[in-house]
């Protein structure tokens, strides 16, 4: 099997090379030269203009992953504590909006959350004020939210399972209080989880176009909007788009690359085998 | 009292992640004629009706189909060879091999999006043939599956025993044969898992297609354009039809897990 079996990847190295490494080598390709074809760095320039957008994305991605880190912690502590029949359950529960699309599910929340939508109706029917909510940036980060929490939770909840009951008790043995036996034990041992529920769901909220083209409306432009005009919308310019994307790339290879700072390395793989 | 709270915030959490799905469920079942997404004018199934004699929607999920079928297959039979070549590697080529399997998932997907409209467009510039289609959804859905299938597939072939098919070829076997009795019976879980992932990952996907269909449509696709529309409950109809499906496949594969599971422990007994 040694001997006769490294010709077997080769198939799968021609369709990476081919489908992997040669269109992003196109994306850098693009990105600096012009439509005519010659070497130029104004699209990576003409990049800073949209500083705002940048800084938009990732503030928002940043709030989103914050809130989806807070809501989820308690909650998989919760499935973590429950009975394994119930974890089953409630881990199922969790996994099973994920199964429809997203797009279905962030049009629902259009639905709810326009001027005339369901909880504005609510609020009339029992007499209080309509708020506001559809094509805010606050209805950009709910979308975020909604859609990739399980993304957080579902790590958080495999690390915290599999944290060794009797590491807890001899902290409380030893006179521990509860906060202390959060901050000191529970906290530190999940810290893979955290990292790798952070890195799933902060990577898709930076880079996505169409939450916020359905709930921001046009004033909640992001990366990926930005993107998406220069490929297929009304501003096509491939080259500049491709300038974007390198851009984006970049950023989350930093962001990749800080958060593996604080990882022993093996987080990648439980997460991967998670989705 | 901690214990009360925790059952309300977990009934807070659920209601967060199930409210949206419930309302798209119960207004599919709306009679209304303005198709008006908030007034409740009764019970009817007209949606539905609607649903089903839409022609764009059925062609739409019969590309849908066809493109995750071949997708699946082909990442799966593709997958499983790589995965048991790179198995066989020695540490520093293995380590490459993984550092590009690992690319596709750890890039965003919009990137990997234009990027492949790119080497399409391109391709079709310099060779000629057909612009973005069929083919090109095909071709970039096997490479976004193709990772999650050698995922699954290399930790079975790493806890497999390496003596067992060479002592079949010590027996005579031919490696053809020694490959489909030996190697593929003790990794077909992973094999299995690989291609429902993949399956499930290629109906789905919305990103990558919308950058490389061209005027093909998937479902994925047909429901953003809905959604530019905003106006049929024609849509609500279709997500729970499609949630319907998706809740009985769930069922089909635990109810088989489960009766796995027992005729294991009844061998065992």
């Amino acid at each position: 099997m040694k001997s006769d079996s490294k010709l077997l990847s080769a198939p799968y190295t021609v369709w990476m090379t081919v489908f992997i490494v040669v269109p992003m080598l196109l994306v850098g390709y693009f990105a600096f030269t012009d439509k005519a074809g010659s070497f130029t760095l104004e699209n990576i320039l003409s990049v800073g203009q949209y500083s705002n957008v940048f800084l938009r994305s990732i503030w928002l991605g940043a709030v989103a992953t914050v809130i989806s880190l807070g809501l989820g912690y308690p909650f998989a502590m919760i499935i973590a504590r429950a009975n394994v029949r119930r974890q089953n359950v409630m881990v199922m529960l969790v996994m099973l909006p994920m199964w429809m699309n997203f797009l279905l599910r962030t049009y629902a929340w259009m639905t709810l959350l326009e001027d005339n939508g369901l909880i504005n109706s609510a609020l009339a029917a029992i007499g209080l004020p309509r708020i506001h909510m559809i094509n805010t940036a606050g209805a950009v980060v709910l979308g975020m939210v909604y859609n990739y929490i399980p993304y957080m939770i579902l790590p958080l909840y495999s690390v915290l399972t599999k944290i060794d009951k009797s590491v807890i008790e001899a902290a409380q043995d030893l006179g521990a209080n509860s906060r202390e036996v959060f901050v000191k034990v529970t906290l530190p041992l999940s810290m893979p989880g955290v990292i790798s529920g952070v890195t799933m769901v902060f990577v898709p909220a930076v880079s996505t176009f169409i939450i916020s083209k359905m709930l921001g409306g046009g004033g909640n432009l992001l990366i990926g909007d930005l993107i998406d005009m220069q490929f297929l919308g009304s501003a096509y310019n491939p080259n500049l788009g491709s300038a974007v994307s390198l851009v984006l790339m970049v950023i989350i290879l930093i962001c990749m690359g800080i958060m593996n700072q604080f990882d022993d390395g093996e987080v990648g793989e439980k997460g991967g085998m998670l989705l | 009292m901690k214990k009360a709270g925790g059952r309300i915030y977990t009934f807070l959490i659920f209601l967060f992640l199930y409210a949206p799905i419930l309302v798209l469920i119960v207004y599919s079942f709306n009679d209304t004629e303005t198709g008006s997404r908030v007034v409740w004018g009764g019970f009817s199934l007209r949606w539905y009706r609607k649903l089903f004699e839409d022609r764009l929607i059925m062609e739409a999920l019969r590309n849908t189909l066809v493109i995750a079928v071949t997708a699946a297959v082909a990442s799966t039979v593709l997958g499983t060879v790589a995965a048991i070549g790179i198995n066989g590697m020695k540490r520093l080529p293995r380590r490459i091999m993984m550092n590009i399997t690992n690319f596709p998932m750890v890039n965003p997907e919009i990137v990997t999006g234009v990027s492949l409209m790119l080497l399409f467009v391109s391709a079709v510039r310099l060779f000629g043939g057909r612009s973005l289609g069929m083919a090109s959804l095909i071709a970039a859905h096997i490479t976004f599956c193709l990772p999650y299938v050698i995922l699954s597939v290399l930790p079975k072939l790493r806890q497999m025993d390496p003596n067992l098919y060479e002592a079949a070829q010590d027996l005579g076997c031919p490696p053809i044969k020694a490959f489909f009795k030996v190697v593929l019976p003790e990794i077909m879980p992973g094999v299995m898992t690989g291609m429902i992932m993949a399956f499930t990952l290629s109906i789905d996907d919305f990103v990558i297609s919308y950058f490389t269909s061209g005027t093909t449509q998937t479902l994925p696709i047909y429901i953003y354009s809905m959604t530019r529309r905003r106006i049929s409950p024609e849509i609500n109809a279709l997500s729970t039809v499609l949630f319907a499906a998706v809740m009985v496949l769930l069922v089909i594969v635990n109810v088989r897990n489960l009766k796995d599971q027992s005729g294991q422990q009844k061998e065992e007994v």
